[in-house]
C-alpha cells in the first residue's frame, strides 16, 4: 500500500497483531494459549478506566513525568541550524524511557495474577527499570542479560542486583541481547502458567508490539503539549534512536498522522553498515521471522540470524520492532544511522554543551540531530528524544578514548 | 478456511500400520542435519533404520532455536559452523532416499530458514527430495496461512506440537489443518530437560486421542531406553532427540572433530532403544 492510500498511519495492528505483513504471533505453541490470555487482558486493561488512572498514577509520582521539553540553546548555537529540543526522558525514574512501559506491564502483570517476572535487557536499562517496578510491588524477578554485555555494563548489572532482582549471564551464541531474549523465551516456555514476560521493546508476538507502543506514547503526547506550548506549532521534525525501537516509536506514534513532521530513525551503523560490522538492520538486514514477530533481520542467505555490532548494547540487536518494519516500507519514517564514532562524539559535544551526559544509545539521536539541524534552516525545529542519561556508558566511552579510569 | 488435503507420500501412515501390525510403539529418533559435519551426518542418518529407528526426525539447524536446550543448540552450531545449510538438508535426505523408501523422514525446526529459501520453492524441493512431514516450532495454527496450508495442499504432512497447555478450547485448533501424526511435547519446557510422569502422558494421550484419529507421538524429556519403551506403550511412538545428540557431543575431541567411534556409539545406543521398546 503506497503512503498516500492511507487515511491513518495509527490504526495498526490488525486483529492477527500483523502491521502490513510484519508483526504476528511466531511462538511455540506452550506459549499461545499464554500470549491470547495476555492479548485478552491488555485488551480489557485497555477498556477500563481504572487502569489508566492507575497507570497515570505511577507514571506522575513515581516515575516522575512529565519529563521537560528542553530547548537546547547552545547546542542549537553551536550547530547553527534548527532550534534543538531535547525530551528529557533521561530524566525519569531510572534513567531512561523503560520505566514507562515497565509500569504498564508489571500493573497488568498484576491484573492477570502473576507470581514471577522475566525480562531480557541489552544495556541494563529495561532490566533495571524491570528490577524497579519488581521491587516496589514485591515481585520476584529474573534478567536475562548477554554475558559480554553483563561485562560491559557492569555498573547497571549491580543495580538490578541491589534491588533484588536475580541477574542470569545468559553464555549461548553471541552472548547480547538476542541471547538474553531467546533465554528469556525458553524460561517462559518452562513456567509458562506463572510467569510473567515484561519485553523491554516493541518487538516479540503480538500483542507486545502494540503494548508496549501504548505504553510508550506517552513521550509523545506529552511532546505535542509541550511544544505547542513553547512554540504554538508542531515541530518540522523529530528524531529518536532505534535498537527494538521503543523510546522511537513513543514518540512518533502520535505524530503519525501530522504529515507535516518529518520522521527520522537513527539505527546504529557501529563501524559503518558498508563493514557489515553494524545493528541496522533496516538499512542492511531484510525481512525474516525471529522472536516471535516477521519484521527486518540482520541474517544470511540461508535465514541463520548474524551478529550485530554496535558499542552501545541497548542497540546490539538483530532485529526491530515490526511497525518500524511496516513504517519503512510504507515511507512514513525516514531510517538513518549513525556510527559508533559519531555516537561517541555526539555523546561528548552534548556533555560539553548542554550539561547533560546522555546514553550512548541516545547520543546516536544527537548525531543525527546535529546533521539534520545543519541541512534545516534556523525557522525550524527538531525535536530529539533523549531516552537515556549516560552514567552507565562513561567506562566504555573512557575505554574507546584510551582513559584509564 | 477448508484445506485440500493433496496426497501425501504415504510413508507415514504406513509406518503407523506396520508398528500396529506388529503391536509396539514405535521408534522416533531425532538427529540435527550436518551435525558434528555433513559426511557424519549423512553415515548416522543412513544408519538410522537398521539400528531401529521407525521414524526419523532431522532438525534443520537455526542459530536461534528458542523451543530446545543445550544439547540441540550446541549440535545446531556444530553444523552450521561445518556449513550446513537448508539445501544441504534435503540433499542428505535424496542421498537416504537412494537407499530406503520407506522410513518417514520429517524435517523439524525454524520458519526463517524457510522463509528466506522461499516457502513455494521449499515445498517443490521438500516433496521432490522425499520428505514426508515438517515439524515447524514457531509456527503455531494463527500463522496457518504462512506453510501449514500450502504444505497440507502440496501433499506434504504438516505436524503440530501440542503441549500441556493445549486444553480446553485450544485442542480443537491445534488438531485443525494437521496431518501425519500428533507430537506431544509431554513437559512445559525445552528439549532435553525435565521428564514427564507416566500418569501425566497416560492423561495426555487419551485427551489427544479423544480428539484426533491421528497417532500420538510423545517426546522431550525421553532420556532412558525404560523410558522410551514406557512411553511407546502408552502412545503410538516415543520420541528421543537430546539423548542421542548428546551421543555426538560426547565422541568429539576438544577441537570439536569426530572421533572414530562416533557413529557406532550413536547408532548403538539408538538400538539400545530400539531393542527395550521392542523387548
Amino acid at each position: 500500500m503506497r503512503m498516500s492510500q492511507i487515511n491513518s498511519f495509527r490504526t495498526g495492528p490488525d486483529e492477527s497483531g500483523r502491521f502490513g505483513i510484519f508483526g504476528g504471533r511466531f511462538v511455540a505453541e506452550t506459549l499461545m494459549p499464554l500470549i491470547l490470555d495476555v492479548e485478552q487482558a491488555y485488551t480489557d486493561a485497555k477498556n477500563d478506566p481504572g487502569f489508566a488512572k492507575e497507570f497515570s498514577y505511577y507514571l506522575k509520582d513515581y516515575g516522575g513525568r512529565p519529563s521537560p521539553l528542553y530547548f537546547a540553546e547552545r547546542m542549537t548555537e553551536a550547530f547553527g541550524g534548527a532550534k534543538i529540543y531535547l525530551k528529557r526522558e533521561e530524566l525519569n525514574h531510572t534513567g531512561s524511557h523503560k520505566i514507562n512501559n515497565v509500569l504498564g506491564q508489571i500493573l497488568l502483570a498484576r491484573r492477570m495474577g502473576k507470581k514471577r517476572i522475566i525480562a531480557e535487557t541489552g544495556a541494563g536499562q529495561h532490566g533495571v527499570a524491570v528490577a524497579t517496578v519488581c521491587a516496589l510491588f514485591d515481585l520476584p524477578c529474573k534478567i536475562y542479560m548477554g554475558k559480554t554485555d553483563v561485562e560491559r555494563q557492569a555498573p547497571n548489572v549491580f543495580r538490578m542486583k541491589l534491588l533484588g532482582a536475580e541477574v542470569e549471564p545468559v553464555t549461548s551464541g553471541s552472548m547480547t541481547l538476542k541471547d538474553a531474549m531467546n533465554e528469556g523465551l525458553r524460561d517462559w516456555v518452562a513456567n509458562v502458567e506463572e510467569t510473567f514476560y515484561i519485553i523491554g521493546t516493541v518487538a516479540g508476538p503480538h500483542p507486545y508490539p502494540e503494548m508496549v507502543r501504548d505504553f510508550q506514547c506517552v513521550i509523545g503526547d506529552e511532546t505535542k503539549k509541550q511544544i505547542m506550548e513553547h512554540e504554538g506549532r508542531l515541530p518540522d521534525a523529530l528524531t529518536a534512536c532505534i535498537g527494538g525501537g521503543s523510546n522511537a516509536m513513543g514518540l512518533f506514534h502520535p505524530f503519525l498522522d501530522d504529515k507535516d513532521v518529518a520522521i527520522y530513525g537513527v539505527e546504529a551503523a557501529g563501524s559503518g553498515v558498508e563493514t557489515g560490522l553494524h545493528a541496522a538492520s533496516l538499512s542492511g538486514g531484510k525481512p525474516g521471522v525471529l522472536h516471535g514477530n516477521r519484521t527486518y533481520l540482520l541474517q544470511d542467505e540461508d535465514g541463520q540470524i548474524t551478529e550485530a555490532h554496535s558499542i552501545s548494547a541497548g542497540l546490539d540487536y538483530p532485529g526491530i520492532g515490526p511497525e518500524h518494519a511496516w513504517l519503512k516500507d510504507i515511507g512514513r519514517v525516514n531510517y538513518v544511522s549513525a556510527t559508533d564514532d559519531e555516537a561517541i562524539a555526539a555523546f561528548q559535544k552534548c556533555a560539553k554543551l548542554e550539561g547533560i551526559i546522555p546514553a550512548l544509545e541516545s547520543s546516536h539521536a544527537l548525531a543525527y540531530t546535529e546533521k539534520l539541524a545543519k541541512e534545516l534552516g534556523k525557522d525550524q525545529i527538531i525535536v530529539a528524544c533523549l531516552s537515556g542519561r549516560g552514567d552507565k556508558d562513561v567506562h566504555t566511552i573512557a575505554d574507546r578514548l584510551g582513559v584509564a579510569l | 478456511m477448508t484445506v485440500e488435503f493433496a496426497p501425501d507420500s504415504g510413508r507415514i501412515k504406513a509406518r503407523f500400520e506396520k508398528l500396529k501390525s506388529e503391536g509396539r510403539g514405535g521408534l522416533v529418533t531425532f538427529v540435527t542435519a550436518g551435525d558434528p559435519n555433513y559426511e557424519t551426518g549423512l553415515e548416522i542418518l543412513k544408519g538410522l533404520p537398521a539400528a531401529g529407528a521407525d521414524i526419523i526426525e532431522l532438525g534443520m539447524p537455526f542459530t536461534d532455536p528458542m523451543a530446545d536446550g543445550p544439547a540441540i543448540q550446541a549440535a545446531g552450531l556444530r553444523a552450521l559452523q561445518n556449513g550446513q545449510t537448508l539445501t544441504k538438508c534435503l540433499d542428505m535426505v535424496r542421498e537416504f532416499r537412494q537407499q530406503d523408501q520407506e522410513t518417514p523422514v520429517i524435517l523439524m525446526g525454524y520458519f526463517n530458514p524457510i522463509y528466506a529459501y522461499g516457502t513455494e520453492k521449499f515445498l517443490a524441493d521438500v516433496k521432490q527430495a522425499g520428505v514426508d512431514g515438517l515439524i515447524i516450532v514457531d509456527l503455531p495454527p494463527e500463522e496457518d496461512s504462512e506453510l501449514c496450508i500450502p504444505a497440507l495442499e502440496a501433499g506434504v504432512n504438516f505436524i503440530r506440537l501440542t503441549t500441556p497447555t493445549t486444553v480446553g478450547t485450544r485442542l480443537p485448533v491445534v488438531m485443525t489443518n494437521t496431518s501425519g501424526f500428533v507430537y506431544y511435547v509431554s513437559i512445559l519446557g525445552i528439549t532435553g530437560t525435565a521428564s514427564a510422569s507416566e500418569e501425566a502422558i497416560r492423561e495426555a494421550v487419551s485427551r489427544l486421542k479423544s480428539a484426533t484419529d491421528l497417532p500420538v507421538a510423545v517426546g522431550f524429556g525421553i532420556k532412558t531406553p525404560d523410558q522410551a519403551k514406557s512411553v511407546a506403550s502408552i502412545a503410538d511412538a516415543a520420541v528421543v532427540g537430546s539423548a542421542i545428540v548428546d551421543k555426538v557431543n560426547a565422541n568429539l575431541d576438544e577441537n570439536g572433530q569426530p572421533n572414530d567411534r562416533l557413529v557406532d556409539s550413536v547408532l548403538g545406543y539408538v538400538s539400545e532403544l530400539a531393542g527395550a521398546i521392542r523387548a
